[in-house]
């Protein structure tokens, strides 16, 4: 019978956190997929040997201190103000690789202007979206993309729509504009769904480097403080719910 | 069919016992601890049957706060 110490050696090693990540801890509750967006992202840049070329721009909302954990250059923007630095970063430094890692709140609600026209200039930048259809940060607030029916603080017995509008489909939106050359949405509760963000991730850094235009890769996700259910539950939920309603795939890949 | 034999190593420190390891594997290798806490207060994650692992990954790539180390050999 082989033991543990006879398996753990360098040569025999499958898989570790990426390089890129530190050790500093996370301040995500436990569960939360941001960290493994996080993950993606180190892996994706650090196969891609674009450490010191990479810069990525903070949000406001959970993500906020995205700094602390991937040892790559990062600027912190207003709220919602992300595409618009990354644009300025992008113009001056066109040989970096730039992207912005945005919550729904910031992207969907205060920042829905400067994504919008960021992308609809085309620029060679990677928005990364993080949907979890709630604001995470500030207590579990209804956001522009909560579902219909589903409850959060400021809608406790449900969201309606005659009064409070319907859930913002940002994606398909963008889908819409020239300026964008590729937009899809995926997912990453389980490991099948991670690898399949992971080439999409890479697709779209890789399409900002070509000067293809923007790239969009929104990610459905889950908060299971917001939601008030454990991460497992949290990803059930999801699956059952969020899928049916912002279906994965390319939504536009050019 | 080649056998394969494979362990995890748990970062319990930085562990927040979210419990998406456990449910990630298929093998039921992993689970979370009963009673032991690290320093911040959480049921972190061990291997509860070391002889089940075959080395997937799924534990670790899943893993929100890149807490798992796998390795893997073939018999």
């Amino acid at each position: 019978m082989i033991t543990a110490e006879e398996i753990i050696k360098p040569e025999n090693l499958v898989y570790t956190k990426p390089k890129l990540m530190n050790d500093t801890h996370m301040h995500y509750c436990p569960g939360c997929s941001h960290g493994v967006v996080h993950k993606l992202v180190a892996e994706v840049v650090e196969e891609m040997g674009m450490e010191e070329k990479t810069i990525g721009v903070s949000p406001v909302g959970c993500a906020v201190f995205a700094y602390n954990y991937i040892d790559i250059d990062w600027v912190e923007a207003a709220h919602g103000r992300a595409p618009a630095v990354a644009t300025a970063v992008k113009r001056l430094s066109p040989d970096k690789m730039v992207f912005t890692y945005q919550g729904d709140g910031d992207l969907a609600a205060i920042g829905t202007a400067e994504t919008i026209h960021a992308c609809n200039r085309g620029e060679n930048i990677v928005i990364i979206f993080i949907n979890n259809a709630i604001y995470g940060m500030t207590g579990g607030q209804m956001a522009p993309t909560t579902l219909e029916g589903m409850k959060t603080s400021t809608c406790p017995f449900g969201r309606d729509v005659k009064l409070n509008g319907y859930p913002l489909k940002i994606s398909n939106l963008i889908a819409q504009l020239d300026g964008a050359c590729y937009v899809t949405r995926q997912s990453v509760q389980t490991s099948p769904a991670i690898k399949k963000a992971k080439k999409a991730l890479r697709q779209a850094f890789e399409n900002s480097m070509a000067g293809k235009g923007t790239s969009l890769v929104e990610f459905v996700s889950t908060c299971s403080s917001g939601w008030k259910m454990t991460p497992v539950q949290s990803n059930k939920w999801m699956e059952e719910n969020m899928f049916p309603f912002y279906p994965l795939g390319d939504l536009k890949n050019e | 069919m080649a056998k394969v034999k494979g362990t995890v190593l748990v970062n319990t420190e930085r562990c927040k016992g979210c419990e998406l390891c456990v449910e990630a594997c298929p093998t039921k290798t992993l689970a979370l601890a009963k009673k032991e806490v690290n320093d911040r207060g959480y049921h972190y994650a061990y291997m509860e049957n070391p002889d089940a692992c075959i080395g997937c990954a799924a534990c670790g790539i899943v893993c929100p706060d890149g807490c798992i180390t796998v390795y893997k050999v073939k018999l």
